[in-house]
């Protein structure tokens, strides 16, 4: 399979008047063609601000993508994202790059029609005229599951529920089909039941269209349910990289372990009831400081001096499963195999 | 957590022309008591000032010294050809204090449709440009600010003269720092506001953002203020007129014929009472109706009263 989006050593900074913030520190990623890679993090991980670094999103200043490349396939060949002008980004924006945000109730404009909002993008990129949008718009809606559709378009959103907002914003990430969704923890403003039907409808719409999907989130029972690849992110790095049901059951980097025991499992409480589940001792790292040495390490139960010397890369430790540690879990001795 | 919205009639949207709208907004307005006084006030102080020559039974310049300081018609020696009483030249006061509203309100409207053209552009520019423009613009709005207005009013008026305009050019430039200091704040909320984000991430250019996103939402609070400094430059106004820096006493102008009557308040208090009460009315109106108004163009507690 070959990836349509490679990120390749992003680095992201912030200016702040407090100092530098090392926000993104050297992320390397794929993202395939209708697959869903799910991005998971506590946080100031880093996964939101890695997203929007893509499609400069990022307020500038005090933000700055200092390094890396972002190869967006276009046609035969790439195209690298954080080397357009502005006014190139805005088209990929919307355009190929579609984003769903964590809170439909502020991301709506309160003047303006739902109708007009996601036909609005239609008009920008497609390039149809105002009638066209329109019926196109409605066909969405009617997609997205909002009943009553032609009625609908000349609401405002505070007539809208919190769901039905959300719907609404998946429309106007998709409206112009883009190739790929990114999915900034949709679910997390809904309650349970809501979530539920948003992640099918983005499932569905993807089924549909044909898209990939990064989907932010710090759920991994969301997780579970959705990914097809899973990236942990930590400290403004990757720190492990597989398949969701690799990760799940083979997880190589100590945060991804403590990260899983800390989920409650009902299917696995039974045995033992005085079963605690465990927490991650410590705070996430300072991002004042530039990382030099692994960001878990004051917090892993497998440290030793490497791990304060120097930042472990991302190397493979199976097949597309990769992890950065020094120390390999499984045979319970250090690596002896990076430089 | 999210909170259902109530139950929604959609067919109300189903055609949005200037009709449904009206019915929309005369529904907003009649459940505000407040709102429907001062809507009310409002009409009424404009039609007057519209149709002073029809509506002042007399010539409001005209003087009659037999029928000089004459009480108004229910007291002992006044007379129903002079309702409310006469003034120190025998002129009708009710026709002065009716061609008094057109210099309150031609001033109150274009001076802040002077200041708030101002204010809006500047503010505009500095909230969405920001950095050195933001810088630059704000400075000199803070300069503005720091200037005694009195003091540049008395000066104005000194150098280019007493008249209608020019007062109206003085509180066009001085009120406007206040509408570009809303309009700054406002824009940079806006500008932070989720609905900017996605709109961004959606695509929109700069030309979008402006005229979709953030002229919409800036109107409102905009109106509102427009509303209160309306009332404010009336006031103003009459102090000018009562200080003798507004317009010449030939134009017959509250504040003018408070002057007057200060003179003579304790023996004819009549003569400074009316114009007092048309100061009061019209302040009183223009607040309603903008306190109705914040309610009503801020979607959210708009929302909150359905």
């Amino acid at each position: 399979m070959k990836p349509i989006l490679q990120v390749r050593d992003l680095i992201t900074r912030f200016y702040s008047v407090d100092g530098v913030v090392h926000a993104i520190n050297g992320v390397t990623f794929d993202l395939y063609a209708s697959e869903t890679l799910a991005v998971v993090g506590e946080s100031g991980s880093g996964k939101s601000v890695t997203m929007m670094s893509l499609v400069g999103l990022i307020p500038m200043p005090p933000g700055k993508v200092e390094g890396g490349q972002a190869l967006l396939e276009k046609g035969d060949g790439h195209l690298d994202l954080l080397s357009l002008s502005d006014d190139q980004l805005r088209h990929v924006r919307g355009g190929q790059i579609g984003f769903i945000f964590q809170d439909p109730i502020s991301s709506l404009n309160p003047t303006m029609t739902i109708g007009q909002q996601i036909a609005e993008s239609m008009t920008e990129h497609l390039g149809l005229s105002q009638a066209e949008a329109r019926s196109s718009t409605i066909k969405l809606l009617r997609n997205v599951g909002i009943p009553d559709a032609e009625k609908r378009y000349n609401a405002y959103p505070h007539h809208f529920s919190g769901g039905m907002r959300q719907r609404v914003m998946i429309a106007i990430a998709v409206a112009c089909e883009p190739k790929i969704v990114i999915a900034d923890e949709p679910t997390t403003a809904l309650d349970v039941t809501v979530q539920a039907q948003i992640v099918d409808l983005v499932k569905r719409l993807q089924d549909q269209m044909g898209m990939a999907v990064a989907w932010i989130t710090h759920d991994l029972g969301v997780v579970a349910g959705i990914a097809d690849r899973v990236l942990v992110m930590y400290g403004g790095t990757v720190v492990e990289s597989a398949r969701v049901d690799d990760l799940y059951e083979d997880p190589h980097h100590p945060y991804t372990i403590g990260l899983l025991k800390a989920i409650p499992r009902l299917d696995e409480s039974g045995n033992d009831e005085t079963e605690k589940l465990t927490s991650i001792e410590g705070t996430p790292p300072d991002l004042y400081q530039e990382l030099t040495l692994c960001p878990f390490a004051p917090r892993c139960d497998y440290v030793f001096d490497r791990c304060w010397q120097q930042l472990p890369p991302l190397i493979q430790v199976d097949d597309q499963h990769s992890a950065a540690c020094f120390y390999d879990v499984k045979r319970g001795e250090p690596r002896d195999d990076i430089e | 957590m999210t909170t259902a919205a109530p139950p929604v009639d959609f067919d109300q949207f189903e055609e949005q022309t200037w009709k449904t709208r009206l019915a929309y907004v005369t529904r907003l307005l009649l459940r505000d008591r407040g709102g429907t006084l001062g809507f009310i006030l409002f009409i009424l102080i404009v039609l007057t000032a519209l149709l002073a020559p029809v509506v002042s039974p007399q010539d409001p310049l005209e003087q009659n010294l037999r029928a000089a300081k004459q009480p108004p018609a229910w007291e002992e020696g006044g007379s129903w050809e002079q309702p409310l009483g006469t003034d120190t030249l025998g002129r009708d006061m009710l026709s002065r204090i009716i061609y008094g509203t057109r210099v309150s309100l031609t001033v109150g409207f274009f001076g802040v449709l002077i200041a708030g053209t101002l204010g809006m552009v500047a503010g505009l520019t500095a909230g969405y440009l920001g950095g050195r423009v933001d810088s630059v613009i704000m400075g000199v709005v803070n300069v503005f600010l720091a200037i005694p207005y009195l003091v540049f009013v008395v000066v104005v008026a000194a150098i280019l003269g007493r008249n209608l305009i020019n007062v109206i050019l003085i509180f066009g430039i001085t009120d406007s720092p206040i509408f570009a200091r809303v309009t700054r704040g406002e824009v940079l909320r806006i500008r932070e506001s989720g609905y900017v984000e996605s709109a961004t991430s959606a695509g929109a250019g700069t030309a979008r953002i402006l005229f979709d996103h953030i002229l919409p939402n800036l109107i409102g609070p905009l109106i509102t203020l427009a509303t209160f400094e309306m009332s404010a430059m009336i006031f103003y106004e009459a102090g000018l007129s009562f200080l003798g820096l507004s317009v010449p006493p030939s134009i017959p102008s509250w504040g003018n014929m408070l002057q007057v009557g200060r003179q003579y308040l304790t023996i004819y208090p009549w003569i400074a009472t009316w114009p007092g009460v048309a100061i009061a009315i019209t302040a009183l109106s223009f607040n309603l109706l903008g306190d109705w108004l914040r309610d009503v163009l801020d979607p959210r507690l708009r929302r909150s009263r359905n």
